[in-house]
Order: C-alpha cells, then structure tokens, then sequence
C-alpha cells in the first residue's frame, strides 16, 4: 500500500513540524523571573504524533482512492454509507428510536442526580444544534453568532422574572419571539451579502450583544449576571431540589422532542425543499422562482427562534447567568456539534452533541484539550468526511422494474 | 490641541498594526475568496515566538541590537511557516469543496490555535519586553507620541512601500495579480497557482507577525487571545477599505485605527470593540463593495 517514498515524505513532514512546534512548544520561559525551560519531550511526541498521522491519513487517502478506481471501473457497486442505510430503512431505525426514547424516559430513576444535570445539559445542545443546523445544514448559511440569540433568550427570562415574576411558562414563547425579532433584525440587512460577509457579521453581532452585556450594568447587571432565576413551575406546587432537576430533565426531552418533530416536518415541506435547493444552488434557485431573500430570511429567523427558547431553558435550569456563558466559543461548539454529527442530519446533530458534550464530561483529564480537539475536528471533518458521522439520506424515488 | 495630536498619532498607530494584518487578509480572500480566520492567530503566534526568542536571547546575553534583529527574523519565518502550513493542511485540500467548506476548516483552524498556544505556553497575559528603545531625539514631543509609535508608523510604512513594490514590479508580484483576477486564466500561462497561493499566505502571515512584534512591544503584554479581536478589527478594515484591494486595506485600517482612537478618548473606552463590530455591521449594509473595492456581479 505505501511505498518508500511515502515514508521519506512521512520523514520530511515530521522534521517540518519538529521545527515549527519548537519555540512554542518546547521553550517555556517565564518573562518575570528571566527563566527557561527545555521541554525536550514535546518535541519526541511532535514527531511520533505527527508520523503516524501522516502514514494513517496517507493509508486512508490511497484505500478511498482504490475503491473510487474500482467503482469507476465497475467492479464493485458504489456502497451506501452505513449510516445513510441506517436511517433509510425504517425496520432498522424505528426500534433504535423507541429503545432511545425508552432509555431516556427512565433515566433519571437509574442515575444519580449529577448524571440528570450533565443529560439537560447535553440535550440543551441536542436543541441548539438542531437549531442551527436549520441555518447552517439545512439552509447553507453560517451562523457564527448564534450564541447572541441564545443569550437573548437567557436574558430575557432572567429580566423578566427579576423585574416582573413572570413565570418560566410565559417567557419561552416571549424568548422565542424576541430570539425570532433579533434574528429578523440581524438578517434582514445582512443576508442579501455573500455567505462568507454572512459568517463575519454575525460573528461581530455575537460579540456586541455580550460587550454590551457585560457593560451597560443598568441593565443587565453586568459582568456579576443575575442570580436566584426562578425554576419553571409545575402547576403551582414546591418541588424538593430533585424533583424539579427530574423535572427539568422531562421538560428538555419534551423540547427536545418538539424540535424534532418540528424540523423534521419543516424538511418536508415546501420551504424546507426551498432551503436545500438554496443551499446547492442559489442562481439556479432564483431561476425556479424561490424568493432568495425570504427564504434565507425564515431560516435565520427560525433558528434564532430555537436559540431564544433554549436561552429561556438555559436560565431556568442553571438559575444563574452572566455574559461569560455567552462567548463565542460557545457558538463554535455548537457549529462544531452541527458539523460532526452531519450538516442537515437530525439523528448526527443529536449524536454529535451527546458526543461533544458527554464525552469531555466523563473524561476529566482531557477536558483541557476540549477546545484544541475541537477546532481539530472541525478541520479534519471537513477534509476526511464533510458529510458528518451520519450523513442525511437524500430523499430520492426508486423506479422497480 | 496637543490631546487631539495624541489621540491623532495613536490612532495612526492603530491603524498601521491593523493595515499590516488587514493586508494579508484581503491578499488571500483576492486571489483564492476566503476569510482566513486563522490569519489573527498567525498574527498572535508571530507575537508569542517574539516574546520567547527575546527572552531565551536576552537571558544567554545577546546585545541589544542582535536581540531585535534576531527576534524580527524568528517571528517572520516561524508566522510564515505556520501560514505555509496552514494552507498546506486546511485549505488546499478544499480547494475544490463547496464554499462553506474551508470557511469551517478555518475557523477550526483558528480554535485549534489559540488552543495550541494556550496548552503549549500559558493562558495569563505575559508581559512583553520593549524592544524598541526610546529616542533621544523624540524626547521635547514625547507627550505627544511615543517612540515606540514612531517607530511602528515608520517600520509598518517601509514594509509596506516594499509590499506595493514586489506586488508591481516582481515577477511573483505579477503572477499574484494575475490568480487574482483570474486563477484557471493564470493556469493556463503557465503560472503555478499552487505556488502563487503559498506565497501569498508567506507574505501575509509574515507581515502579520511584524504587526503581532510592533504591538507586543507596544503595549507590553501578550495572551493568546489578541489574535481573535484583533483578527476581526482587521477584517472589518479590509472590508471597510473593499476586500481584495491592497490600498482599500490601508485606508480601510487608517480610518478604523482613527475612529477608534477618537472615539475611545471622547466617547468611552468601554466599548471600544463595539465601534468597530458597529462600522462592520455599517458598511455591509451600506455599502458592501467598500470604499476602494468592486462590486462584483455573479455571474453563471
């Protein structure tokens, strides 16, 4: 498979990453007391990584390569993805659904209270990658300021229930509105530009809305955030803190489900087929006579809708919030559990964020590389497998003859 | 009077540091259309290679003088490596993808450094030497301006009287023009855009780690942050000045550097980023192309 060469290769990218890692990861100095070390070490685990990356990426490129020559050739018939056969054919994935929904029901009564807390907040993001795999899987536009909706909505129960007592009830279909207003807002100018103007915008608005969070304390208490956000009521009785964690727990899974639900249907219908065929092609969809502007307009305003809500949920769970859960790291995970799991995918979004999410939480010692690996993910997905782990089924007619 | 000059100069000096990052930028997104995300952390590794040759230097007892010739060179050849590299792993596999494709990758690429600083070196704001020495002869207006921003104006202005000079007159400067207007053109003339688009990361990454150096020196202290807010400012003054334009960039800059400068020192300084991020949002929904720039029609 690899011939000689491809080692020298191999040998001339390990030396050139040797020397490009050397200040930065083998030289710690410490400017205050004039120090150096030599992290020699560094240096060995440089080269031994970057090695056998190359040979494995090497060994995948020409394996990928000799099966595209044999479809070409039409030896073999070009393979269905595995995971495409699984969620076309509804024998396999209609008992995979019911055992999740079933698992998920019970797991609060076989799981301490600890393990409940890191699920919300793992389907948390099951909802705001679904979300925003609205504006970025399904429609094509990228969304780096996601985070801003999500805050919106954050904020807007927590002012509210400060100010007002509103109820957690009443401010998540105002949450959603207002997530839907921003978006409205933010896109209507901004969606007529080319999609890369897109990504730097929303980036600089993600940004806004937090410095502005973080310094008009008037109004939103600044950088301290608010605390003692009421927990969502359950038809006026006290819950013990348990309880209403449970209960949390049922009500994210309903969201979670409402998402679904509702997404899947919207991939179905008119605009939803408008969405796609202005993500593959936007002048040959213009010349279909999809309206551009509108159609991008929707997907922008109803994935900040699911921002905006999830924001509500956010503050009613932690009951506490301030601008520094609303960095644009937290965009970037979300983009990152979008684009893992499969642009446009329901089930990859929602294994994307199980895995994002629950794995940095169970292994604590690697939860200091969480963001290297993440930023590492989003590089080598797009190269290896744009398409995600479970890449979505285009819906297509079989002729039986 | 004498408080406007000041803010006048320091906001030249802004905008020189932002047009030295803006450039590379809008060099990239002239010839291959892309958001280089990644190129405020080239930028900021440029800053931190500085910040630890010079130690390393200082410490084995270099002199003055070699310490700042040797610490300029080490910034520009590790930034550019990293820039080579960056475009070697991230971009030109994607060269054929769909166009959100290496807008992710490098936006990936960009988390994935900052992180790689953060684990490698220190999440704390490290404090820079300064480089730059003060001079005798600026010492009656040093109320004014500072020679550190003197020496910023006047490095940022010969780097970019070269930069102008290699792009018109060289022959590589030529071949950069020609993928820019037109890549599978330039193909066929037999110029090698894979090269061409290499070069081009080099030049602009190495120009960002003189502005990472210049500012370090500046202000005195670096994280691993200053990459990302200073990579958008840049951004914002490309787009302001037309992306794509070498000129646009450096007005762009000069106009942002000055409005910031003014508006910190008679506004608030609290929201100073949120000037720019505004003139950002601003000039996308008034005028797209932006001052220098073309407005360019899609065509099929």
């Amino acid at each position: 498979m690899l011939s000689f060469k491809d080692f020298k290769n191999g040998l001339m990218v390990t030396l050139w990453f040797v020397f490009l890692t050397f200040p930065l990861l083998v030289i710690k100095i410490n400017p205050i007391e004039k120090s150096v070390v030599w992290r020699w070490h560094n240096m060995l685990y440089v080269a031994c990584g970057t090695f056998v990356f190359y040979v494995l990426s090497r060994l995948y490129l020409a394996r990928k390569r000799v099966v595209q020559q044999k479809i070409k050739a039409g030896i073999v018939k070009d393979k269905v993805d595995w995971s495409a056969k699984l969620f076309s054919e509804p024998k396999l994935y209609i008992p995979l659904a019911i055992a999740g929904g079933l698992f998920s029901l019970v797991f609060p009564a076989l799981f301490s209270t600890y393990q409940v807390n890191i699920m919300i907040i793992a389907l948390m993001y099951v909802v705001l990658g679904l979300g925003l795999n609205i504006v970025v899987g399904v429609a094509g536009l990228l969304d780096l300021g996601y985070v801003a909706f999500y805050a919106v909505g954050a904020y807007t129960y927590a002012l509210l229930n400060m100010h007002f007592g509103l109820g957690f009830w009443t401010v998540l279909p105002i949450g959603g509105l207002l997530g839907t207003l921003f978006g409205l807002l933010l896109g209507f100018p901004v969606l007529r530009l080319r999609g890369d103007y897109l990504a730097i915008v929303t980036l600089g608005f993600g940004e806004i809305i937090r410095l502005i969070l973080e310094n008009w304390g008037d109004f939103s208490e600044g950088p301290s955030g608010i605390a003692n956000i009421a927990r969502p009521g359950f038809f006026g009785m006290d819950l013990s803190l348990a309880m209403s964690i449970n209960y949390m727990y049922y009500l994210t899974i309903l969201m979670v489900i409402f998402t679904i639900f509702v997404v899947n249907r919207l991939q179905d219908s008119r605009i939803g087929r408008a969405w796609f065929a202005l993500r593959e092609d936007e002048i040959a969809c213009q010349a279909m006579g999809i309206d551009k502007m509108k159609t991008k307009l929707s997907a922008f305003a109803l994935g900040a809708t699911w921002a905006g809500m999830a924001g509500v949920m956010f503050a009613a769970k932690t009951t506490f919030i301030n601008p520094a859960s609303f960095t644009f790291l937290e965009s970037a995970i979300i983009l990152c559990i979008v684009v893992l799991g499969g642009m446009g995918s329901i089930p990859g979004v929602i294994v994307g964020a199980l895995v994002l999410i629950l794995l940095p939480e169970y292994l604590r010692a690697f939860s200091d590389y969480r963001m290297l690996v993440f930023g590492a993910v989003l590089v080598i997905m797009m190269i290896f497998r744009p398409q995600g782990i479970i890449s979505t089924v285009r819906r297509t007619y079989s002729l039986k003859d | 009077m004498d408080y406007f000059i000041e803010l006048f100069f320091s906001g030249l000096t802004r905008g020189s540091i932002y047009a030295l990052i803006a450039l590379g930028y809008t060099m990239v997104y002239g010839i291959i259309g892309l958001i280089n995300f990644a190129h405020g952390e080239i930028y900021m590794i440029g800053a931190f290679t500085a910040l630890i040759v010079s130690t390393v230097l200082t410490i084995y007892g270099f002199p003055l003088l070699a310490v700042i010739v040797l610490t300029a060179l080490a910034a520009v050849i590790w930034a550019a490596s990293y820039g080579y590299t960056i475009e070697r792993l991230a971009y030109r596999p994607l060269r054929s993808a769909p166009r959100l494709s290496p807008l992710i990758s490098a936006i990936g690429m960009s988390i994935f450094l900052q992180n790689y600083v953060l684990l490698a070196q220190t999440s704390d704001f490290q404090p820079f030497p300064a480089l730059i020495p003060e001079f005798d002869f600026m010492e009656p207006y040093a109320h004014i301006v500072g020679s550190s921003d003197l020496a910023i104006l006047v490095v940022s202005a010969i780097v970019m009287i070269l930069l102008t000079f290699m792009i018109k007159f060289t022959r590589t400067g030529k071949a950069m023009r020609a993928t820019a207007q037109d890549r599978k053109m330039a193909m066929l003339v037999g110029i090698n855009v894979d090269n061409v688009i290499s070069i081009t990361f080099i030049t602009g990454s190495a120009l960002a780690a003189i502005g990472g150096l210049l500012i370090a020196s500046h202000i005195g202290q670096i994280n691993f942050y200053i990459g990302f807010i200073a990579g958008i400012k840049a951004f914002t003054a490309a787009v302001l000045g037309g992306i794509g334009s070498i000129p646009g960039a450096v007005l762009g800059s000069f106009i942002l550097g000055l409005t910031e400068a003014f508006a910190t020192g008679y506004v608030s300084s609290d929201y100073e980023d949120v000037f720019a991020f505004s003139l950002l949002v601003l000039i996308l929904i008034f005028k797209p192309a932006g001052l220098l720039g073309k407005a360019t029609v899609e065509k099929v």
